[in-house]
């Protein structure tokens, strides 16, 4: 069987700066992969290019079994690739209804999308009670979750998380991962990016270590959780 | 005449044409961050559509007939222009310096003058523009013609039907998301390009509206007609706050009737009797924005800024 996303190769420049030099990995259906990474690794340049937001220099994205590397943005999600990226980037001014309906945008099953929108109340509770607040009234915490939200509306095949916990309370970040997990036992296909290591490879099936644009190191979840360098660099032990 | 209701009146006209025009401004910055300076022009060839559409017609047709198909015409050639100049004009530049656009724009601007100028008929000096065969009308001490009556039906129409658009349609809706956030619009499924050009053809459309105004109330167009209007247009737009349709309504109001009123009553402050009258009503409007700029940048119902971070 072939994988769901297929990235060969894949290089992606800021203008003279190559921040992505030729990454390749795949991730199966039903799969959580995680890529982690410093600061500046590039882990957010190839979540962008893969939803169509930044153009690569070279190689071949096969999504679903179709290249989607020229594909523009809006017509990527369309296939079943959503994106929720790093910072959050609800839409301010608009109630938290209106951006999960905005995650819905594509869909015209309007009984399908009412239901969706419950479920996300019911996922998080605390976006049901306020949802005809501004959603840039939300806390930190819970613009992440109307993020998360608003990327499951369009009942995406993969889904792709930017440092889902960034910036969080201890508590709301295990809100957030437990959420992943049970997103995880639900069946859906997550590429998720983190800055905690720990976490992100105690839950994925699959992890690439990346360091100034490349996959340094790859393996199971808990392989690289038990891997010695990966240890040191990322999990603060020494 | 020049009773304050009268000057009301007036400003009331003059106001509602700023503020459909100013739609134009406010709606392509909300969504692009761009200062479309030819939109002043999209104006003026709106007027100049209008009056081919009734050249055109056999002689004799009746306003009531002509004034829907000039509208027509009118807004075909507007809202062409405008999102022609999106398309080949300001797309190819959406990531270059902000100067690249600005410069085009004035380009554009002087191409648009020299084209209807040179091209159209008998159009180097002003052209007579049909008139509607009614009125004036005398409701007391107000003098309202029947180009007047156009407007201020036409203008609350139009705000409404937009605010209405934006508000609760699905277009509506992705034109918020880009205007907030384009990247993340793009990762909902909006396809921006096409949001751009729809707010660059919503603005064509009103610039119409207001440019069959102008030829009602005044008679003519010329060549020239959007370089102020389209200047108080712009300012309306700012002084309401650019970016929201609301305040380019309201901003386009509070000039026009503030211009009004300083034109008739300045004069008659002890001292400042020079500056009364027609020839300084521009230098009152460029004050106002000046005093709105010092006083609330953001504009009357500007949006904070931190807020499209
Ligand atoms: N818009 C941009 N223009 C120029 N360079 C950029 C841009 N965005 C990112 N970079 C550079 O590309 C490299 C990779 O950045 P990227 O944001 O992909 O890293 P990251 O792994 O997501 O880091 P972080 O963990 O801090 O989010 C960095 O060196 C960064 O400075
Ligand atoms: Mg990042």
């Amino acid at each position: 069987m072939t994988a769901l996303l297929e990235v060969e190769d894949l290089r992606v420049s800021y203008g003279k700066i190559e921040a992505v030099k030729g990454i390749s990995f795949t991730v199966e259906a039903g799969q959580v992969v995680t890529l982690i990474g410093t600061n500046g690794a590039g882990k957010t340049t190839t979540l962008r290019t893969l939803s169509g937001l930044l153009r690569p220099t070279h190689g071949r994205v096969v999504f679903d079994g179709q290249p989607i590397e020229k594909v523009p943005a809006h017509k990527i999600v369309a296939l079943g690739l959503a994106h929720s990226p790093e910072g959050r980037h609800i839409f301010p001014r608009l109630t938290i209804e209106e951006n999960l309906k905005l995650g819905a945008y594509l869909r015209k099953d309007a009984d399908g999308i009412a239901k969706d929108i419950q479920r996300a109340y019911d996922l998080f509770p605390i976006l049901g009670e306020r949802r005809k607040q501004a959603a840039g009234t939300l806390s930190g915490g819970e613009q992440q979750m109307l993020a998360m939200g608003r990327a499951l509306m369009s009942q995406p095949k993969l889904l792709m998380l930017d440092e889902p916990s960034m910036g969080l309370s201890p508590i709301m970040m295990q809100k957030i991962m437990q959420t992943i997990v049970e997103l995880k036992a639900s069946g859906t296909t997550i590429l998720l990016v983190e800055q905690n290591a720990q976490a992100a490879l105690s839950l994925a099936d699959q992890g690439h270590v990346m360091e100034i644009g490349n996959i340094v190191l790859s393996g199971t979840g808990r392989d690289l959780l038990h891997d010695e360098s990966v240890r040191k660099a990322y999990l603060g032990e020494d | 005449m020049n009773t304050l209701p009268q000057q009301l009146a007036n400003g009331l006209f003059l106001g509602s044409m700023y503020g459909l025009i100013a739609i134009g401004y406010t709606m392509v910055y909300g969504i692009v961050q761009l200062i479309n300076f030819a939109h002043g022009e999209i104006f003026m060839t709106g007027g100049f559509g209008a009056l081919t559409v009734y050249l055109a017609l056999p002689s004799g047709t009746s306003m009531w007939v002509a004034l829907p198909l000039m509208l027509i015409g009118g807004t075909l050639v507007a809202v062409l222009i405008a999102t022609g100049a999106e398309r080949f004009a300001y797309r190819p530049l959406r990531n270059a310096p902000r100067l690249a656009p600005l410069i085009t724009a004035i380009g554009l601007s002087l191409a648009l003058q020299e084209a209807v100028r040179n091209w159209y008929p008998q159009a180097t000096s002003a052209r007579v523009f049909p008139q509607i065969n009614a009125g004036p009308w005398n409701i007391g001490s107000v003098n309202i013609s029947s180009g007047d009556v156009f407007v201020i039906i036409a203008a609350p129409i139009c705000m409404a039907a937009l605010a209405s658009f934006v508000r609760a349609t699905r277009t509506g809706r992705a034109m918020q998301a880009t205007a907030q956030d384009p990247d993340t619009a793009q990762l909902m499924g909006i396809d921006t390009n096409r949001v751009i050009v729809i707010a660059f053809a919503i603005g064509g459309l009103f610039a119409a509206v207001a440019s069959l105004a102008y030829g009602l109330r005044y008679g003519q167009v010329k060549y020239d007609m959007g370089f102020q209007a389209g200047l108080k247009a712009f300012t309306a737009a700012v002084l309401g706050g650019i970016g929201n349709i609301y305040g380019a309504m309201l901003g386009g109001l509070v000039l026009g009737v503030a211009e009004a009123l300083a034109t008739a009553y300045i004069a008659n402050i002890p001292g400042m009797g020079q500056f009364g009258g027609q020839g300084w009503a521009s230098v009152w409007a460029f004050i106002l924005l000046i005093l709105v700029l010092l006083l609330r940048p953001q504009g009357l119902l500007g949006e904070r800024v931190a807020d499209r971070a």
